[in-house]
């Protein structure tokens, strides 16, 4: 009798759960069989030769994927060190100053997200094709930039309010320069928080796929791009390998961001 | 030690005029002005653009043309959006009001995996999974649940929503989840107390208290939606479709800057509606 109401008890929750991890799951479960299926024709359910061809294709040095995987890198660098470049000084002026319009400023950060990109980008690279922009890797560091400001200016603006002015007060108190408090007192105590907007910030430039089709592409040839042409040509295995080495960093920082992002710091996010 | 401090001392640098912390903002001001701001008001201007002045004509072939995409890409963000919101509330209220702490983790651990999944991976995932012969159909007949004439392919307006809402749904509901577990539990203990039901709970107290954040996660979700051209473009490549495909076509092949500028006026007027009108909510909510 007991065991029978147990059963009853967890069935549906058992059926209810497995449902919906095969929803979440099922997706990714497709892209690692892609990965390696040699040969999956219809009416086989699963592929009927499996093995690595295609990751060594994809991994050979002279391959194009590798190309595109280090200039993916490379540009989600520039971009990163871009937007900290100006986020840091901006963010503690926004964090530690008095500002007439901080609300307003905080928000012309946000209308990236606040509008549907696409007109935007169409735009861009409008302009960019007067500056020879177009096509470089310089054009497409300076428009995720401008995208993935607002991670680093809210997140880092963020971090930068937590830190109690009475800690930078207190070394200039015993003479330190404005400029020195700063880098010894308040930027390492910010440093977790400004780490956190940074991997936004590269994520979101290693992911992004519509602005550099239309500025970057076909000379920059980001792992995005490639991902696409191979799903275009049809070579499903290409796609999904791709695909893949696009989601290892994405899982790890889903799996991770909450170290890195305090309560504290979350939680003044956009005041 | 704070009290005995007689004056603040000045909060910018050394002898800093006040001008100090603008000169900070201005490089991330400019990067946002000249690569955000300024073609966005391109692209509005753009839209009126004609070879003899200022004309109507863009605005006229866009939605004479693109009508039908219109009116499908508002119905698949749409329904998208409030799938999502659905959603959403009931992983959150699981995870607020759940009472086996084991279904809870398992669930929690579960659903924020496609978080930062990029769409473009995520409609290359869907892409095998949802067609005809894609995995979810051979599992579902694999298993008995479903007879194998049933299967039928969801590479078109349905797969777009479903990718959609597998990979908008995590960030919803990290922000409404969010929101409910910083509830005060008084006010739900109390109701419990007297008998309520879940239901009720969740219908009556929790959701009115986070239902700003909730607005906030749907109205960031539908923005996001409005502009992918991945997810379309792989899952379904036929007419009709989302106004991002239309755009990317009148570009790339007719190099026609008008009429896509005047599509993209008209998403970003169809956002913007929705943007307002969830200030006005909450404008309304603040006034309360």
């Amino acid at each position: 009798m007991m065991a029978r109401a147990n059963v009853a008890w967890w069935l549906p929750r058992a059926i209810l759960l497995a449902a919906f991890a095969f929803f979440v799951f099922g997706p990714l479960v497709n892209l690692v069989l892609w990965s390696v299926a040699e040969a999956w024709f219809w009416p086989n359910r699963l592929p009927s030769q499996y093995g690595f061809r295609f990751w060594e294709r994809v991994f050979r040095p002279e391959g194009q994927a590798m190309e595109s995987l280090w200039l993916s890198i490379w540009i989600a660098s520039l971009t990163t060190l871009l937007c900290l470049g100006v986020s840091i000084p901006a963010a503690w002026a926004l964090a530690k100053a008095r500002l007439r319009w901080r609300a307003l400023i905080l928000l012309v950060f946000l209308l990236p997200q606040a509008f549907p990109n696409l007109p935007v980008y169409i735009n861009v690279a409008r302009i960019f094709f007067t500056f020879d922009l177009n096509g470089t890797v310089m054009g497409v560091v300076l428009v995720h930039a401008a995208h993935g400001l607002v991670y680093s200016i809210w997140i880092a603006t963020a971090a930068f309010a937590a830190i109690d002015d009475d800690l930078e007060l207190a070394a200039r108190n015993i003479g330190a320069s404005g400029f020195t408090a700063f880098r010894t007192v308040t930027l390492p105590l910010a440093a977790p928080g400004i780490a956190a907007s940074a991997i936004f910030v590269f994520l979101e430039s290693l992911d992004e796929f519509t602005a550099t089709y239309f500025v970057g592409a076909p000379e920059v040839r980001t792992l995005p791009l490639l991902l696409f042409s191979a799903a275009a040509g049809g070579n499903m295995q290409i796609a999904a390998i791709t695909a893949l080495i696009l989601l290892v960093p994405s899982v790890l920082f889903m799996l991770l961001v909450e170290r890195f992002l305090r309560a504290e710091v979350l939680a003044r996010v956009g005041r | 030690m704070r009290d005995a401090t007689p004056a603040p001392a000045p909060r910018t640098g050394a002898g800093a005029s006040s001008l100090f912390p603008y000169l900070l903002l201005a490089p991330a001001l400019f990067v946002v002005g000249a690569f955000f701001v300024l073609p966005l008001g391109f692209s509005v201007v753009g839209a009126f653009e004609g070879n003899e002045g200022p004309t109507l004509d863009n605005l006229g072939r866009a939605f004479g043309l693109y009508r039908t995409d219109l009116l499908f890409t508002l119905l698949i963000v749409a329904a998208s959006t409030a799938l999502i919101g659905l959603g959403a509330i009931a992983i959150g209220g699981y995870l607020t009001l759940g009472r086996n702490a084991k279904a809870r983790r398992i669930l929690a651990a579960m659903y924020r995996w496609p978080l930062f999944i990029p769409f473009i991976v995520a409609a290359q995932a869907m892409r095998g999974f949802i067609g005809q012969n894609g995995l979810m159909n051979n599992t579902l007949i694999w298993i008995g649940l479903m007879p194998p004439e049933w299967a039928q392919s969801f590479l078109d307006w349905r797969g777009i929503v479903i990718t959609f809402v597998w990979k908008q749904l995590p960030f919803a509901t990290l922000l409404v989840a969010g929101a409910m577990a910083a509830l005060d539990r008084a006010g739900i203990e109390a109701a419990q107390n007297l008998g309520a039901s879940r239901m009720r709970i969740l219908l009556g107290i929790v959701i009115p208290q986070v239902a700003r954040n909730i607005m906030v996660a749907l109205v960031l979700s539908f923005v996001t939606m409005m502009s992918v051209l991945s997810v379309p473009l792989m899952i379904s490549g036929q007419s009709p479709t989302m106004l991002t495909v239309a755009m990317a076509w009148r570009i790339n092949a007719l190099g026609d800057y008008g009429t896509a500028n005047a599509l993209g006026l008209v998403a970003c007027i169809a956002s913007g509606l929705v943007a307002w009108a969830w200030l006005r909510q909450s404008a309304r909510e603040a006034a309360r």
